[in-house]
């Protein structure tokens, strides 16, 4: 890693399981937490995220020769904001129920600090190819984690996914815990465990075989 | 309702209720990279606290005059530079590049000011501003002072700025109780795979869960300032006159009916008034007038 620039498809397959920003680098917990009581947020937010971040760092990475190193924190995060405010207008003016249901968590993207660190780490670095696999695999990480998230949530809490009923009242009460704020942490924690406990394995089978 | 109360309420319910970590999940990386000893976590929480007041003191300011619909700087220049005097000027478009910038810079100023005046207090938590800027909790802070400038009921400067404190105050605590927390769980056999940031969550989960034992404490502080006001007040204050006195009118025209009712009542139970002395002080009043009057 160190020796050689990871290239474009390297760093869109790091982006989703091995360095995935929310189960390995801990990073953009803000909306993870706060938009997964149900799926239908959850991908919407992945989905404004995404664009963001691809944006940016196509923006970053064409503009990288340009930047002084002391105003490049706040180079990142005015490009951020501006693509943020585009976002925010649109999902308000396409998707009002989201929008209401987002709320604050839309402009919050901003101050994500997944976004910042890709810039920083990956596109003020590299050209524009390998940080536009970066960001979009980055993107697909962190959708796969909200998902997975606000599945297991949505599923416990209400037995639904998608809105439709996959379990119903009969079989089912559902936790209410799970869509409230603490089962946010809980269904976090125990997943990340999951991860931690699941991971080894394969690293095992691939050194095997 | 009253301004005092108001305020009371915003600073208990940004503190305690909503907590800004365990209610609205922001301030998460905070809470869960420098909570790993109490005093670092404290000074990370009283950092916060401080740049939280500052950068919701300007966003109000320039919310208020400048990006709101309406708002006076922003009309000023416009009519000024020969715009139609009939349009409303909105700039809420740009608040959230403005936030940014206010709050990075003031971050950066906080930064200066402090090692320059205060080194003690720099050496103290001057590590944990730069990271500040990217806390969520105090853009959203920004973004509730804007939802709220912008809505109904607008609030004032004093309104935002309780707001803040009250969310830094509840950073604060929610960070130093977790900082406990994870001090003990480092004397304690965790499962490997939870080892670190997930057995953090499932802690904090379990603060959230004792946290949400507060929903609805606003109302019974309400209540409870309110009728403390109304035991205090009620002679000074005439709404309360209004309510009370229909019930006590009503028993005085008649005093002809009362003696002798009262008289017997009295007689009957005389230790009564000692034993109930706030449910029926009036009528044993009018009594006792009734009865001594003939």
């Amino acid at each position: 890693m160190a020796n050689h620039e990871p290239t474009a498809s390297e760093r869109f397959i790091n982006g989703i399981i091995p360095e995935n920003p929310v189960y390995r680098q801990l990073l953009g917990l803000c909306p993870v937490l706060a938009v997964t009581a149900a799926l239908k947020p959850a991908i919407t937010m992945a989905g404004a995220t995404a664009f963001v971040l691809i944006c940016a760092n196509i923006i970053v990475s064409s503009i990288r020769h340009l930047l002084k190193p002391h105003l490049r924190i706040l180079v990142f995060t005015l490009t951020i904001a501006t693509f943020v405010t585009i976002a925010d207008r649109f999902l308000a003016a396409f998707l009002p129920n989201m929008s209401d249901v987002l709320g604050p968590y839309v402009p919050l993207i901003i101050v994500n600090c997944l976004i910042i660190s890709r810039c920083e780490a990956c596109s003020s670095k590299q050209g524009l190819l390998p940080s536009l696999g970066d960001a979009i695999g980055m993107s697909l990480g962190f959708t796969l984690a909200l998902a997975s998230i606000a599945g297991v949530r949505e599923l416990l809490g209400k037995g639904q996914l998608f809105e439709f009923t996959i379990l119903p009242e009969s079989i089912w009460n559902g936790w209410g815990i799970m869509i409230l704020p603490p089962g946010a942490f809980l269904t976090m924690g125990l997943l990340l465990g999951l991860v931690e406990w699941v991971s080894p394995m394969f690293k095992r089978g691939k050194e095997e075989a | 309702m009253d301004t005092f109360i108001t305020l009371i309420l915003i600073f208990v319910s940004a503190a305690v209720i909503n907590n800004f970590v365990l209610y609205y999940f922001v301030g998460i990386c905070p809470f869960l990279g420098v909570s790993r000893r109490v005093d670092t976590a404290f000074g990370m929480g009283c950092a916060v606290t401080f740049v939280i007041s500052i950068a919701s003191f300007l966003s109000w300011v320039f919310t208020f005059f400048i990006l709101r619909p309406g708002a006076p700087l922003a009309t000023w220049v416009w009519q000024a530079f020969g715009g139609d005097p009939g349009t409303v000027v909105d700039l809420t478009i740009m608040s959230y590049i403005m936030y940014i910038f206010v709050i990075a810079s003031s971050v950066q100023f906080v930064e200066m000011y402090v090692r320059k005046f205060f080194p003690p207090l720099y050496k103290a938590f001057g590590v944990f501003l730069p990271l500040i800027t990217t806390n969520c909790a105090i853009l959203f802070a920004c973004l509730e002072i804007l939802k709220q400038v912008t809505g109904d009921t607008p609030w004032g400067l004093h309104h935002a700025l309780v707001f803040a404190i009250g969310g830094g105050v509840g950073f604060t605590i929610a960070i130093s109780l977790m900082a406990g927390l994870r001090e003990e769980l480092d004397m304690c056999d965790v499962p490997k795979t939870l080892k670190g940031p997930g057995i953090a969550l499932i802690v904090a989960s379990i603060l959230a869960m004792a946290f949400m034992g507060f929903t609805g404490v606003e109302k019974g502080i309400a209540t409870s300032i309110n009728s403390f006001r109304a035991e205090t007040k009620a002679p000074m204050e005439p709404k309360i006159e209004v309510l009370t006195h229909p019930v006590q009118i009503p028993a005085q025209p008649n005093p002809s009916d009362m003696p002798a009712d009262a008289a017997e009542t009295d007689q009957g139970s005389s230790q009564e008034p000692a034993g109930e002395p706030e449910s029926e002080p009036n009528p044993t009043e009018n009594s006792e007038k009734g009865a001594e009057q003939p």
